[in-house]
């Protein structure tokens, strides 16, 4: 009996040594993600001013600016949401709502699976290939946002398909008993009720696109870039251009990836400023996208 | 009756519309696939594979062009496993502390803010290895280099904890609650349960969460690409600088490479080596995937 | 409940325990004597208590929040309270095992699986875990089925083989007693005798406390029943006057299958 309560010691002593290695493992990674935070925001915060969106980027540090960056970032992501979307969600809607079981939706399948395990960087390949040079975009908004949009394509489906899985079955089966298509209960009811869902996994995938840097350096876009791109919007008729689309770009994290690499210390400032705001951006997505998904959860409850 | 077919034809169109959409993505790997042999096959055409697998010099934009990849294949290697020194470790513990041991709602806050750290963009990342830590990691290693594979290695590993905890510590949980009791009424604690029963219970699982995150680390670019140094060193040496597959890519994407040179085909060379990589990685995490369907 | 006083020598003790679960009052003022050597069977319809109260005797209800006992199990022959706050549960386990409803073995091998109480116990000694495992799946009756496939997954067995496989992997740190909840439940009528046969020689060295939903069960194997309802204990007594002569009126509405 002393012996087998020696024992239970030494295990509990073990297991009590685990409850601080383990804590300390699970939070090592935030602390280090808030001294990363902390540590941009004291070498970036002087530098963001008004004038800091305003500009171009320069040969001068303390002149250069980020206007470029975020007006080609915003409309990249405009491009790669209108392409990503609409494809996703309903490839999506297929799968789960339509697909029978049969060797093509088991390909499909595991093609998606494997599609998101994919480095983005081959995503730029692809885009370097088919868009730039065989559909002939050139180094284009248009070909950086199509490359964005099938990195996440692959997302989306994802989130989708999980989205409409949690949908009970009781639901369709009294949608058909009603009399309604297909189409129609997809519409009126599937749709409708994964809403959080896919909201959250589009959101998430776009956050991921405005963070992605190598396929977009992969298609060719410019690190230095002092103009802007045609205005979508003009005064005459019919008001709205898509010549955008075709010209040159650089994105946010190309900037700050431009800035970080240069060996003067005054553009790692701009680097820092650069990467608070793109860390912003996508820690604001994100958490907008869970406080969507635990909105919904509570507010449909199965 | 008319309309009843309209209907119908209504109805044939948007499912022929969905999955043309689905479909797409199959296009997605086919176009990987083409595009990937299409430009490597020219470059297959000039520089022969034996060389190309077996060199050990990497220096395809000198005067005297070298196509030995493997350098870069040792660089994606040396960072990669650094990376895995950190990730799994504390991936798998941090999986085990949320799943058997964190209250209830102490896990329900740190397990998104945990996924938080796979949602900063990775460039971010790379500022942090090449402006923080490696200054850091200087004052107790002096020989290390200013760019150097380690730390870009260790953020990488730092990066990657989510993936490998999440899935792990959902495999853990889905062990049914039956096998643990098993556990505890034979007079085991928790860590002997967790160590004991779960870790080999939630095997599969925990498997696939770890190829995950070596996959993911091998095709990571930007981290490598600002803080590891643009250097194709035949070397093991975490101490020194590295270039990796993707960092080449990235290399050669920056400067004025015309289309339809070698040169230009180098990057999917490197390409198709990245991307065998991984899908090799991919299917055996696939295969690990389909055995924790079949486990309870 | 009419008192009964039993005329053995007593291995536990159950006095005036009380149970909680949250808001819950599970068990009210329980009483029993657990005689050495020998079965008790606890019967009653779902939701009675009586496997709350069997997992009272190793403190499974430690695993999860919101728990609570009141009252005493004394535990001889040191005439401990085991559910007392100054007790481990760990150490309670260590004497006391556990057989449960569903086989639940781990994902190791047979020979693993048996070995695993005296691994946890920190015995790696090879001669000695050898012959653990073989004497307790002999014990168990699994050692012709199983010594040649030791190495196996214990998940290649059978169901009710799976079950004596618990049964060895409980009897190989030898316990003071022996707890089954409803280790049969889950089995087919050839198994279930197996196990059945198996509970009557266990009893020459082991005390046994048994929940079971089969009446025909506790008629066949067990020395003393106690019958609850409502988490109340309404009778015990030994096992053959609870069947042929219960003192209470709901004992006999039960045992004559008007009610659960």
């Amino acid at each position: 009996m002393e012996d087998i309560k020696k024992r239970i010691a030494i295990s509990k002593l073990w297991n009590n040594a685990f409850l601080i290695v383990g804590l300390l493992s699970t939070l090592i990674g935030l602390v280090l993600l808030f001294a990363l935070f902390i540590d941009l925001f004291i070498e970036g915060a002087p530098r963001l001013s008004y004038k800091f969106f305003a500009s171009f980027p320069s040969r001068f540090p303390e002149q250069a600016g980020i206007l470029s960056a975020w007006v080609g970032t915003s409309l990249v992501m405009l491009v790669t949401a209108a392409a990503a979307i609409p494809l996703g969600v309903a490839a999506g809607i297929y799968l789960e709502e339509y697909a029978r079981k049969n060797w093509v939706t088991g390909i499909i399948e595991i093609n998606i699976t494997n599609l998101a395990g994919v480095p983005s960087i081959i995503y730029g390949l692809l885009a370097l290939g088919l868009f730039v040079y065989f559909f002939k975009f050139g180094e284009s908004i248009l070909t950086g946002g199509l490359a964005l949009a099938l990195l996440i394509l692959p997302m989306i489906i994802m989130a989708t398909r999980e989205a409409i899985r949690a949908i009970p079955n009781s639901i369709r089966e009294a949608s058909y008993a009603l009399g309604a298509t297909k189409w129609q209960t997809v519409k009126n009811h599937i749709i409708p009720y994964s809403m959080g869902g896919i909201l959250t996994g589009i959101i998430i995938g776009l956050s991921r696109a405005i963070g992605e840097t190598a396929p977009i350096i992969t298609v060719g876009a410019l690190t230095f870039i002092a103009f802007l791109p045609v205005s979508p919007f003009s005064a005459e008729f019919p008001f709205i251009s898509f010549k955008w689309l075709l010209d040159p770009f650089t994105v946010m994290p190309i900037q700050m990836f431009n800035w970080v690499s240069r060996p003067q210390a005054e553009f790692h400032v701009n680097a820092a400023a650069a990467g608070i705001v793109l860390l912003i951006m996508t820690l604001v997505m994100n958490a907008v996208a869970i406080y969507i998904r635990y909105k919904f959860r509570k507010k449909i409850k199965w | 009756m008319k309309q009843k077919t309209s209907k119908k034809i209504k109805e044939f169109l948007i499912e022929t519309v969905l999955f043309l959409s689905a479909l797409s993505s199959v296009l997605i790997t086919a176009g990987i696939v083409i595009i990937l042999s299409y430009e490597s096959f020219g470059f297959f055409k000039e520089v022969p594979i034996k060389e190309f697998l077996t060199g050990t010099q990497w220096t395809p934009l000198f005067a005297e062009p070298k196509f030995g990849i493997l350098p870069l294949v040792t660089g994606t290697l040396l960072t990669t496993f650094i990376a895995l020194l950190v990730s799994l470790p504390l991936g798998l513990i941090a999986a085990i502390y949320l799943s058997e041991y964190a209250p209830h709602r102490f896990r329900e806050i740190v397990k998104p803010v945990l996924e938080l750290l796979a949602a900063v963009p990775t460039v971010v990342y790379g500022y942090f290895a090449l402006l923080f830590l490696t200054p850091i990691l200087q004052k107790f290693l002096p020989d290390l280099s200013g760019f150097n594979a380690l730390a870009p290695g260790i953020i990488m590993g730092i990066m990657i904890i989510p993936y490998v905890s999440s899935v792990s510590e959902d495999a853990m949980k889905a062990v049914p609650m039956h096998i643990r009791e098993g556990s505890y009424a034979m007079g085991a604690t928790k860590l002997q349960t967790a160590i004991k029963v779960l870790i080999p219970a939630a095997f599969s699982g925990i498997a696939a969460a770890f190829i995950m995150g070596i996959s993911r680390a091998v095709g990571e670019t930007m981290v490598v690409a600002i803080a590891a140094g643009m250097m194709p060193n035949f070397t093991a040496n975490p101490m020194e600088p590295v270039q990796t597959l993707t960092s080449y890519i990235v290399q050669v994407s920056l400067g004025d490479v015309p289309h339809g040179t070698i040169e230009y085909k180098t990057i999917f060379a490197a390409g198709v080596v990245l991307f065998l990589m991984t899908l090799f990685f991919n299917i055996i995490g696939f295969w690990f995937r389909k055995k924790i369907r079949e486990a309870y | 409940m009419s008192e009964t006083t039993i005329h053995e020598k007593l291995k536990a003790e159950v006095k005036d325990l009380n149970f909680h679960y949250g808001n819950v009052h599970a068990l009210k003022n329980i009483n029993l004597p657990v005689a050495e050597k020998k079965i008790t069977a606890l019967i009653g319809p779902s939701g009675c208590g009586k496997t709350t109260l069997l997992r009272c005797f190793n403190r499974m209800h430690d695993l999860y929040p919101h728990n609570r006992y009141e009252g005493e199990v004394i535990l001889n022959p040191e005439n401990i309270n085991i559910t007392g706050k100054d007790i481990d549960p760990i150490e309670v386990r260590m004497r006391i095992s556990m057989v449960f409803q569903k086989p639940n073995p781990f994902p190791k091998s047979i020979y693993e699986n048996v070995a695993y109480g005296l691994r946890v116990r920190g015995v790696n000694k090879k001669s000695m875990l050898d012959e653990k495992v073989e004497a307790s799946l002999r014990g168990a009756a699994l050692w012709n089925e199983a010594k040649d496939r030791l190495y196996n997954s214990a998940f290649d067995l059978s169901g009710g083989q799976q079950q004596r496989l618990c049964i060895a992997r409980a009897l190989a740190t030898d316990p003071e007693i022996l707890l089954f909840d409803e280790p049969t439940s889950a089995l087919d009528p050839i198994s279930t005798a197996k196990i059945e046969e198996l509970m009557l020689s266990l009893k020459k060295q082991i005390t046994i406390l048994i929940v079971t939903h089969n009446m025909q069960q506790a008629a066949r194997i067990s020395d003393y029943t106690g019958f609850m309802m409502l988490g109340e204990l309404i009778e015990f007594d030994k096992t053959d006057k609870i069947f042929t002569a219960p003192s209470e009126k709901l004992t006999e509405d039960y045992i004559t299958g008007r009610f659960g």
